[in-house]
């Protein structure tokens, strides 16, 4: 054996790995399951409660909404730069933009919203002013509508920079064999379009879940733990703000790491079914 | 199955002419090759007559119905890209039945039919395969089925070879010749490939700058090139400069023999042409026989069973070269550096009004 | 339809970009016009005058910018390596590197503290001390930091480069600092730069643990002084800015961008 060395920087890493990312994890399961008298479900139990349950549908609903929406704008987005017609400008222009929108979240964007759309927030008194007002017609930015809004501010850029390859690969042949083989554009998205991006599609749909599901900072400071969420109530539990036993907190997380591992397994399946075609498959 | 027109068609990208007031017309069941220099135009025309791209003057007649206003997808055309226009999420028969699919065939049908055009083409084992699954020449089988498979009126094929291999593309570019004639579909082929128009066209049309400059049979293409740009794009030989003496042209200060000559004006600038299997050598031992001409060899390429070799004029600086073709053990014979006799037929050369020399000497 | 038009930005396109460009710009423009109020109808800089005076801001932001190098070296010295001998003398630890580098995005950052918490309640040296935070940076950093040193990895064919590098007689520190590390050096550089927009603007582990970091004090900061919020949202935009477009200027449109929070 050549490198001895080698193996020491390998073997450190995955000792890292094993100590601070996998033993966590470990642990949040043990714990989740172990009560004063060892093993109890209990704590899993308690993630029917009332409270729990309704930070899970927030959750998995704030999820779907911004991934979809995302999904959807984003890839519109990009599909309209991308075109042969469009300026090279605007190309780089909004390349360059969702570089940034993606990694501007958290608490700066929550203040970007309620500077704008909060109670006081600049637009809302100007559209008060022309006789619109937004909170009486029900809207309310600390509401699950007005998360989902302030996470597609995210999501869009993202899903702009993880599609816009996938698109750029499209070929314009294709659409153009289709063309003269009497297909409308409709057609050619039917049948070739959309399933050639389908596997690019579903792996976006998912990052884009997990990105929302996972975000704290953005609900944290946009709502201070008003609206329940996984993630707000987990930090709840704790920052001890609620009177809590630690094991809800994991039971809490194993719930979170469930619901990733069934929304990932999902996707694979999906892609698998969707990329027969590949060289890969 | 249709004739086609193109009627003085103009198009310029970013006020740059890329077609000039061109016009083309084919018969029905014709195969035309569309032969011309990178950037001269060959697929812009392609892209007219299938309506990809909006001529700015002229039109396209199918036989005799103006198109010129029709999307691609009402010209009933068949088209055959360069490479990887196969859908990749669709196996070669679904691939092959996607036009009559499209355009609400019964499922039988399609079938059927996309299952006889695999067949025509001889991938009737490859049907379940993905367009990643088949080789590059198997990929423009399908290509081509899939084009025929909605019955065109027209088939487009824009150098549908050129990603292939010498062998298969010799071998695929009969088959294509052969179910075209099958077919009896009128086709306009794109090529860079010389000897592939010459091989399988009914007429070749050679297109410098946007211009046809000749569309003929390919013996006539061959034989009697119209002017010097053809001449030198097709097939190999020398075109020399000069004037028309008589029966000869005089080329520096030499008489080169060329009975063609004579229909030319005495003393009138022309392009001489010959071509290298008309050019004989023999060795050089005291007098030039008449008619014959001293020259200098300068290279030999050896391709196989011919050995091309490189001649110059004598006292011209390099500046005059003509090429003979000799059988490889005979041209072992002439070193390069030796001086020798070339001789040639005086009705082998053709000579053409020198289309430039009013040019280079205003 | 036509042909040609197909191809052309049609009202279509144009109206999904005129309708995304004032969603994206309203919030922005609206959120810098903000800053600049000072009640009732003055405008200024009060605000960001406001920011800068106040005692706490340079800790949090020292501490901030002091984790981001932290993490940043804890990547190069532990990750780099490690996948760069890996590709060379055990691919076939491929497979364990790839489902690591997907563990936290299945693991969410909040689940990872209350793991973390769980596991380490001492050494008092480790977790009483900010640089605690490099732990979970770090796993926050490595999905995006391993995609684009894989993407640059696969680019150069390792192991003929280090055969034709050991053939010229170098030895494998040689080829790792002439050979391996120049090619990689839009990736190093563009997850460097990535990693730093990231740690600068956590505020999750932050929080949680309560160390006040330029994120959580920015959050505080924002709770009583609604101006001085939106000033911290301008500058904390452009300071992203910066970063990616320092991203984009190394990988020079080959390091892929991913969001990550
Ligand atoms: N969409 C376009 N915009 C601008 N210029 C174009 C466009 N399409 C073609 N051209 C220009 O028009 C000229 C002719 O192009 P065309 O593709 O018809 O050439 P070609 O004869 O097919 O060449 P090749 O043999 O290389 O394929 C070229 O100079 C090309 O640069
Ligand atoms: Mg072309």
């Amino acid at each position: 054996m050549k490198a001895p060395v080698a193996w020491l920087f390998i073997g450190a890493f995955l000792a890292v790995c094993a100590t601070f990312l996998v033993a966590p994890t470990a642990m949040l399961a043990i714990q989740a399951v172990t009560g004063e008298d060892g093993f109890t479900l209990a704590y899993i139990e308690t993630l029917g409660q009332y409270r729990y349950r309704v930070a899970f549908e927030h959750s998995l609903y704030l999820s779907l909404a911004s991934a979809t929406a995302g999904v959807v704008a984003g890839g519109l987005v990009a599909f309209a730069v991308l075109k042969p017609g469009a300026p090279a400008w605007l190309r780089s222009l909004v390349t360059s933009f969702s570089a940034v929108a993606a990694n501007f979240a958290g608490v700066p964007l929550a203040f970007a919203f309620i500077s704008t759309l909060g109670t006081l927030g600049l637009l809302t008194m100007l559209l008060k002013r022309i006789g619109l007002d937004l909170y009486d017609m029900g809207f309310s930015l600390f509401s699950i509508t007005g998360l989902t809004l302030t996470y597609s501010y995210f999501q869009i850029p993202l899903m702009v920079i993880i599609i816009t390859p996938a698109i750029a690969a499209l070929r314009p042949s294709w659409r153009e064999a289709a063309e003269i083989l009497g297909a409308t554009p409709g057609q050619y998205w039917r049948h070739v379009g959309l399933p050639v991006l389908a596997p690019s599609l579903i792996a976006a749909w998912i990052l884009l879940f997990g990105n929302a599901f996972s975000a704290y900072a953005t609900a944290y400071a946009l709502t201070s733990g008003n609206i329940g969420l996984v993630t707000t109530e987990i930090s709840a539990v704790l920052s001890g703000n609620v009177a809590a036993d630690p094991q809800i907190g994991a039971a809490l997380s194993v719930g979170m790491i469930v619901v990733m591992v069934t929304v990932l397994a999902i996707s694979t399946a999906m892609t698998r079914r969707a990329s027969r075609w590949t060289a890969r498959s | 199955m249709a004739t086609v027109e193109v009627n003085r068609v103009s198009k310029s990208f970013a006020g740059r002419q890329v077609l000039a007031d061109l016009s083309l017309t084919m018969g029905e069941g014709e195969l035309v090759c569309l032969l011309g220099p990178s950037g001269c135009g060959k697929t812009t025309l392609l892209r007219i007559i299938a309506g990809f791209i909006p001529p700015e003057s002229g039109r396209v007649l199918v036989a005799g119905k103006d198109v010129t206003a029709l999307s691609p997808s009402a010209r009933r055309m068949g088209m055959v890209f360069q490479a990887y226009s196969l859908f990749p999420n669709m196996t070669a028969l679904d691939n092959v039945r996607f036009g009559p699919r499209v355009a609400g065939r019964p499922k039988s049908e399609q079938i059927a039919r996309a299952g006889q055009l695999l067949d025509l083409v001889g991938l009737s084992e490859h049907a379940d395969k993905y367009p990643h699954q088949l080789s590059g020449g198997q990929q423009q089988r399908v290509a081509l089925a899939r084009a025929l498979a909605v019955q065109p009126q027209v088939l487009l094929l824009d150098e549908p070879l050129s990603a292939l291999d010498a062998k298969v593309r010799v071998q695929l570019r009969e088959e294509i010749r052969r179910i075209q004639r099958e077919t009896g579909v009128t086709t306009v082929l794109v090529t860079h490939d010389q000897e592939e128009a010459l091989s399988i066209s009914d007429r070749v049309a050679v297109m410098n700058e946007g211009r046809l400059l000749q569309v003929a049979s390919p013996s006539t293409i061959y034989r009697e090139p119209s002017c010097g740009f053809v001449a030198r794009f097709i097939g190999s030989g020398a075109v020399l400069r000069g004037v028309a003496e008589g029966h000869s042209v005089r080329v520096a200060n030499l008489a080169l023999p060329a009975s063609a000559a004579a229909a030319h004006v005495h003393g009138a600038a022309v392009e001489m042409f010959i071509r290298p299997e008309n050019v004989r050598l023999q060795p050089m031992n005291g007098q030039l026989p008449p008619g014959a001409v001293g020259v200098e060899v300068r290279e030999r390429t050896f391709l196989g069973s011919l050995t091309r070799i490189r001649l110059t004029l004598p006292g011209t600086d390099d500046q005059f070269s003509l090429w003979a073709d000799l059988a490889s053990e005979q041209a072992e014979a002439f070193i390069p550096g030796s001086r020798v006799v070339a001789q040639w037929d005086e009705a082998a050369p053709r000579v053409m009004p020198d289309a430039d020399a009013g040019l280079r000497n205003g | 339809m036509s042909g040609a038009g197909a191809n052309r930005m049609g009202p279509g396109g144009w109206t999904t970009l005129i309708l995304a460009g004032v969603y994206f710009v309203v919030p922005l423009a609206m959120t810098a016009a903000f800053s600049l109020w000072e009640g009732g109808s003055t405008y200024g800089f009060e605000a960001y005058r406001l920011l800068l005076a106040s005692a706490d801001l340079p800790d949090a932001l020292l501490l901030s910018m002091e984790l981001a190098l932290a993490t940043v070296a804890a990547l190069l010295l532990l990750l780099v390596p490690a996948m760069i001998f890996m590709n060379l003398y055990a691919p076939g630890l491929r497979p364990l590197f790839e489902f690591i580098a997907t563990l936290p995005f299945v693991v969410p950052a909040i689940a990872l503290v209350a793991g973390l918490t769980a596991l380490f309640t001492g050494p008092e040296w480790l977790i009483g001390t900010p640089f605690y935070l490099v732990i979970p940076y770090f796993f926050l950093a490595l999905p995006f930091a391993y995609r684009s040193l894989d993407v640059g990895l696969r680019a150069i064919d390792l192991t003929t480069l280090t055969e034709a590098g050991q053939s010229l007689g170098a030895g494998m520190g040689q080829i790792i600092r002439m050979v391996i590390l120049p090619s990689l050096r839009a990736a190093l550089v563009g997850s460097t730069l990535l990693t730093l927009a990231v740690v600068m603007g956590e505020f999750t582990f932050a929080n949680v643990l309560l160390f006040r970091t330029f994120a959580v004090y920015m959050n505080q900061m924002g709770q009583h002084e609604a101006t001085a919020a939106a000033a911290l949202a301008v500058v904390s935009f452009l300071i992203t800015w910066a970063a990616m477009l320092g991203v984009l200027i190394a990988g020079r449109g080959q390091t892929s961008i991913p969001g990550g929070h």
